[in-house]
């Protein structure tokens, strides 16, 4: 049984940095939607408000991007979302379907007011003919498919492109949470579809990211981590075409990946949970705890075979 | 403390190490509470007098020691050590000897120990451990795993014999994480842990030993049970949720 009186190696007082940085690690390791209550109770284990609000300012951007939250615009414009691929500059994030910037505060999660787009910061006609019908589409989708998802299209590469003659690439990020801290389980669902269209080949080149995450922490702490690539293409056709054609491709992997997740799910019990640990032993029956002759018996037996570990 | 205890709850389980020590250096003082309320993965040790692995934990440390359930010494030796009494050890060893068959039969597999020692009430603590890695290229029987840990800790205070009887107090966590990678489900991992208590007057006369087996055996099979059919059983329900199967889609559910 450990000493009591054990020495702790003398602990250094942290530098500020050091403590930002383990604060900083705290707020971006938070699960889906919960990144409030780790801010609290990070800030009561701190009790350093100049560190805590540095590092706020730091790792709230990265988490509210890598996450792809979704923020209500005023006057009822709808969602934007946060991304990497909607990023005008650190705290504006472009719309592309009402051609708005929005003004964030990330660390209040919130959008503070709109603007709308300067030319330079939209795509040419040409373009947004094909991120329209592909919108659309990706809309009329995500509507039928999930329950409480928001999607958008933004053109990556590209977007001022006149027309025939040179590549461009979109983003579908599809997005979907469900937070019910009260029974205690959260989840995040991220997809993030790049549409390479290339001209001189034709084709469009298609990658597509998906994250999966749920959180349950009932008297208990359980997470689920799921991703998957994919790959696939089609041919380079006119914008409405195409946007049925990419559209089709997505809804075909994701629900299929959708059932492959269940089926890895009712595997659990029977097969891959038995590698951690068996039901019941191979005898069917409980363990004899009173049969302590049986052991003797079967310790004798194992030195004999060298069974033994 | 409330803070930090909430911190590591919403932390990623597979990085409850990271967790634990970044609070370590932020609140020093508190590190003794945290380091008993908080379990982390199992380390093992090889005990090569005896040629088998054992397991590391707060019940079998003195100093930067750890005693080996299998010659009772010391790793790195020890001078000045503590030890259970000889009576104990007796149960020890045949504690130790017992738990390795149940953990084959259970386990098909892995590392077990047990660690005993006197407390103030005239009764004693007995602590089981169970480390067992399930992937493919550790225990893994069927190969489903690329990865698959699972770390059990169970500890039972049994208190004074009085009329025949003992109380017995059992508190046991398990923690585990598992993943699998394949063509169809990408990566799919499902880590977490579970802590439950169960308390017994039983009468001792087939031994102590067998009490507390048989607890273990039933609270270790209702935690198996509840992670993979409430806990689990949740996240895929969440899962169904975000994006319902496409069966579900046309008949138009309304929102739960």
């Amino acid at each position: 049984m450990a000493d009591e009186e054990d020495e702790l190696p003398e602990e250094t007082e942290l530098s500020y940095e050091q403590k930002k940085e383990i604060a900083k690690w705290f707020l971006l390791n938070a699960p889906a939607g919960e990144i409030n209550y780790v801010a609290k109770d990070l800030k009561a284990v701190l009790s350093d408000e100049e560190v805590y609000n540095e590092a706020a300012m730091e790792a709230f951007p990265v988490y509210n991007k890598s996450h792809m939250i979704c923020l209500e615009m005023p006057s009822r414009a709808g969602d934007v979302i946060v991304s990497s691929y909607s990023e005008i500059t650190e705290n504006e994030f472009l719309d592309p379907r009402t051609a708005q910037v929005a003004i964030v505060d990330h660390v209040k999660q919130i959008c503070t007011k709109v603007r709308p787009a300067h030319d330079e910061e939209l795509p040419s006609l040409y373009i947004e003919e094909y991120r329209y019908a592909l919108d659309a589409e990706i809309q009329r989708y995500v509507s039928e498919s999930y329950p409480k998802g928001i999607s958008a299209v933004n053109c990556v590469k590209g977007k001022d492109t006149e027309g025939l003659g040179s590549d461009f690439e979109f983003v579908v990020i599809i997005t979907a949470m469900r937070l019910s801290p009260q029974n205690f389980c959260n989840g995040s669902w991220r997809s993030v579809w790049n549409i390479d269209f290339q001209d001189e080949s034709q084709v469009l080149d298609i990658k597509g990211k998906l994250q999966v995450g749920a959180h349950y922490f009932e008297e208990g702490n359980v997470e689920l981590d799921a991703k998957k690539d994919f790959q696939d293409s089609t041919i380079f056709q006119s914008a409405d075409d195409c946007a049925i054609a990419i559209a089709n491709i997505i809804r075909h992997h994701e629900t299929e990946y959708l059932a492959a997740l269940e089926v890895a799910y009712s595997k659990l019990p029977d097969n891959t949970f038995k590698d951690l640990r068996r039901k019941l032993p191979v005898t069917r029956t409980l363990f004899p705890w009173q049969n302590t002759l049986q052991f003797s018996l079967t310790r004798e037996v194992e030195k004999e075979l060298g069974l033994g570990k | 403390m409330e803070a930090a205890l909430g911190l590591l709850r919403r932390m990623p389980p597979k990085q409850s190490e990271t967790a634990l020590s970044a609070l370590l250096s932020l609140i020093p003082q508190h590190s003794s509470d945290l380091l008993s309320q908080v379990d982390l993965p199992l380390q093992v040790l090889r005990d090569i007098e005896s040629g088998k692995d054992f397991i590391l934990c707060e019940y079998n440390r003195d100093a930067d020691s750890y005693r080996s359930p299998w010659s009772n010494k010391y790793l790195p030796p020890l001078e000045d050590a503590l030890y259970p009494s000889s009576e104990l050890r007796k149960l020890e060893v045949e504690a130790n000897d017992i738990f390795a068959i149940y953990r084959d039969q259970y386990y098909e597999g892995g590392i077990s120990s047990v660690y005993m020692w006197e407390d103030d009430n005239e009764g004693f603590v007995a602590c089981f451990l169970i480390k067992k890695d399930g992937s493919k290229s550790g225990h893994g029987r069927r190969g489903c795993l690329e990865e698959g840990a699972w770390d059990a800790i169970h500890v039972i205070q049994v208190g004074p014999e009085e009329e025949e009887m003992a109380h017995y107090c059992l508190t046991s966590t398990i923690m585990l994480s598992l993943a699998t990678d394949d063509e169809s489900s990408g990566k799919f991992g499902l880590s977490g842990s579970i802590r439950r208590q169960m308390k017994m007057d039983l009468a001792v006369a087939e031994g102590h030993l067998c009490n507390m087996g048989r607890m273990i055996e039933e609270l270790e099979g209702k935690l198996r049970n509840s992670l993979d059919q409430v806990y689990f059983g949740k996240t895929r329900e969440m899962v169904c949720t975000l994006r319902p199967p496409a069966e579900l889609v046309q008949r138009r559910l309304p929102d739960t």
